[in-house]
């Protein structure tokens, strides 16, 4: 439809707080520079002219206390999106989100709801180096009690979000640095897209290429490359990792019977594991070749865009790990 | 400050309280009956009780590992507290949380923490919450001298007096953290020294007096409650028991002579000697109070020994609240 209404990634965010700050009183935000400034990446820019300083809040850089921030308002019955600027930041702010947020629930007995949205930015593609590049999402899908968040796609990004700050539990939600400026198609009425339902960015019939975040896209390009050669892939975007939509790949996988997964993070110990493992238990007598992982090597991101460019995984590394799964066959 | 004899009554039976039901805890672990860690209070029910004292029901708190008495003194129920000890279903916390994650929000008590220092962001959080609902409430931060040497509680006190919060923090010094003198741990004497770096108000009060600790609670809660922002109260007191377990004596890292001249101060005799000295009350009425609380424990102790064990389905209950939308 040539009418219908774009919107960058960054902006679909934005427009996702703004509503919800307009629909429920209870909502603010606190975070490093996102008030006047309206965020480093502008997720909350004008926000704050429009709701405030006491609604929008400019905290010191002080992970812990942001997040304990979220806990303690969140506890005590407000909504709050607490913003950590570069996900490596939330190694900093760890205790407060893996043995508070994630656990207050679950210790008090089920007395306690946590209405908490952390947002983070991730991913590399900027030459930010190895503390302002990484993708951590698997330690966060590995604590019971968070929920885990990684749009690929202007829609999606403010349909998660929308359903993140609606949620009565904590959810990270992880925007793709890379994918700020992506523009598309955004309804401006409020919608949600439910957490842990995936989404079939692509059908196919061949491969299942579960891939997320920046990866899904790479998996769309590479798909049309495939295609050339008669490999029609279906591409799985799972949008939340934590909980995990486990049925649709699996359906998917009963249908191609050939499985890759990509993701930015680094190979070893990261989501793809547990999804191929998943694959495996579920699936494991329609597989014709083993699922195949695609991940960054096991190294911190590197600076410079001569290493970053071979690191970060692509169409390319995407393209020829399904042909190595389909010559498997 | 001249307390009504009703007030001190009242900080006397949130100080009983507290400790009658931590000798009952040490009783209870002593002869292997509660699971898990115990880190007792007892000795330091003056902080409790002289700042839950100056609190309204609504008013929130944080707490710390050794968070019995915080609970007891925010009016926890002996028989919900007991059964949690014991790991029971009908445990405060359905037996998930046990004694260091003790809680109940609806007292506004906002967990025990196994985590040295996690408590103050929370605080903070809640301070927050306070003042953009506009209620009047206040948050309180109790913690221990050990904390202070965390990351978090600096950025709790400094985000808190950044943010102008209604929040207290009240730090029990008991002058070890854990196994270690607090010489060893930090170059300061006191702990009141660091307020001033943040940009509040400080006071040492004497954790063994409950009328000093209320008195120095009231005016921050006060000052709190008014939009005067954070202030830091500094209890000198010290725990009889070790860091955790019910010994007292003959510990490697504290004198007995040091145990016994704290005891000497104990802040529960301390207060009936002054009372009764000033007339305010007889010993006859203190033996009646003591012995109608120590039945409480008796029911407690019965309630939570014929309770039930979680049965093996509820590990996956309470991992995620299922509602979503307005609360």
């Amino acid at each position: 439809m040539a009418d219908e209404r774009k919107l960058a990634y960054v902006m679909a965010f934005n427009e996702a707080v703004k509503q919800q700050m307009e629909a429920d009183p209870n909502v603010f935000c606190a975070g490093e520079d996102i008030g006047a400034f309206g965020g480093v990446f502008g997720t909350f820019g004008g926000l704050q002219a429009r709701f405030g300083a006491d609604r929008v809040v400019d905290t010191p850089i002080s992970e812990q206390a942001i997040v304990g921030l979220g806990v303690g308002a969140a506890v005590t019955g407000l909504r709050p999106i607490v913003d950590l600027m570069f996900m490596d930041f939330i190694c900093v702010a760890l205790d407060q989100i893996v043995n508070q947020a994630a656990k207050l629930k679950y210790m008090f007995g089920g007395d306690a709801v946590l209405p908490l949205t952390i947002t983070t930015a991730g991913g590399g593609g900027l030459s930010a180096a190895a503390q302002h590049s990484q993708s951590l999402e698997a330690l966060l899908c590995h604590i019971p009690g968070l929920k885990v968040v990684m749009p690929s796609n202007p829609y999606d990004m403010k349909g998660l979000m929308t359903a993140c700050i609606q949620e009565n539990n904590p959810t990270v939600m992880i925007k793709h640095k890379r994918l700020l400026g992506m523009t598309g198609h955004v309804p401006e009425e409020s919608y949600s897209i439910p957490l842990g339902k995936g989404n079939i960015l692509r059908p196919g019939k061949d491969v299942s290429i579960v891939a997320y975040a920046r990866m899904a896209n790479e998996a769309l390009v590479a798909a049309e490359e495939l295609a050339k050669d008669g490999i029609d892939c279906e591409i799985i975007d799972p949008r939340t990792l934590q909980p995990l939509d486990t049925d649709l790949i699996v359906s998917s996988v009963k249908k191609t019977n050939h499985a890759v997964v990509v993701h930015e993070a680094v190979r070893f110990g990261g989501l793809g594991g547990e999804i191929a493992s998943q694959i495996q238990e579920l699936a494991f007598d329609y597989l014709d070749a083993p699922v195949t992982r695609i991940g960054a090597p096991f190294s911190p991101v590197p600076f410079s865009p001569a290493l970053e460019q071979h690191y970060i995984p692509n169409a390319k590394t995407i393209v020829q790990g399904v042909r190595d799964v389909m010559a498997r066959v | 400050m001249d307390l009504s004899v009703d007030v001190q009554l009242d900080l006397h039976r949130r100080m009983v309280r507290i400790r009658l039901f931590e000798e009952a805890a040490g009783r209870l672990a002593e002869s292997n009956r509660l699971p898990g860690f115990l880190h007792l209070y007892v000795g330091e029910e003056a902080v409790a009780a002289g700042v839950c004292g100056a609190l309204n029901d609504d008013d929130h708190i944080t707490s710390t590992h050794r968070g019995h008495g915080h609970l007891v003194a925010k009016g926890g129920d002996f028989n919900r507290m007991m059964a949690e000890l014991m790991g029971k279903a009908t445990g405060y916390c359905k037996g998930k949380g046990g004694s260091m994650h003790i809680s109940d929000t609806s007292l506004g008590m906002l967990g025990a923490n196994g985590i040295v220092g996690a408590g103050s962001p929370i605080a903070v959080g809640a301070a927050f919450a306070n003042r953009y609902r506009g209620r009047g409430q206040v948050a309180v931060a109790f913690f221990g001298d050990g904390s202070t040497n965390i990351g978090a509680f600096h950025e709790a006190a400094n985000m808190a007096c950044a943010l102008h919060l209604p929040i207290v923090f009240a730090c029990e010094n008991n002058e070890y953290g854990e196994f270690t003198p607090r010489d060893k741990t930090m170059a300061i004497t006191d702990i009141v020294d660091r307020a001033a770096g943040y940009g509040m108000p400080g006071v040492i009060v004497d954790g063994m007096d409950v009328i000093a600790v209320h008195e120095a609670a009231v005016e921050a809660v006060e000052r709190a409650r008014s939009g005067g922002g954070p202030s830091l109260i500094e209890a000198k007191t010290y725990r009889f028991y070790n860091h955790h377990g019910v010994q007292n004596l003959g510990l490697k890292y504290r004198s007995d002579d040091e145990v016994a001249m704290w005891k000497q101060r104990d802040p529960i005799f301390t207060l009936e000697d002054r009372m009764i000295e000033n007339k305010a009350a007889t010993r006859d009425q203190f033996d009646a109070i003591w012995a109608e609380l120590r039945a409480d424990i008796d029911t407690a102790i019965a309630f939570a020994d014929e309770s039930p064990y979680p049965t093996p389905d509820q590990i996956m209950v309470g991992v995620y609240t299922s509602m979503t939308g307005a609360q």
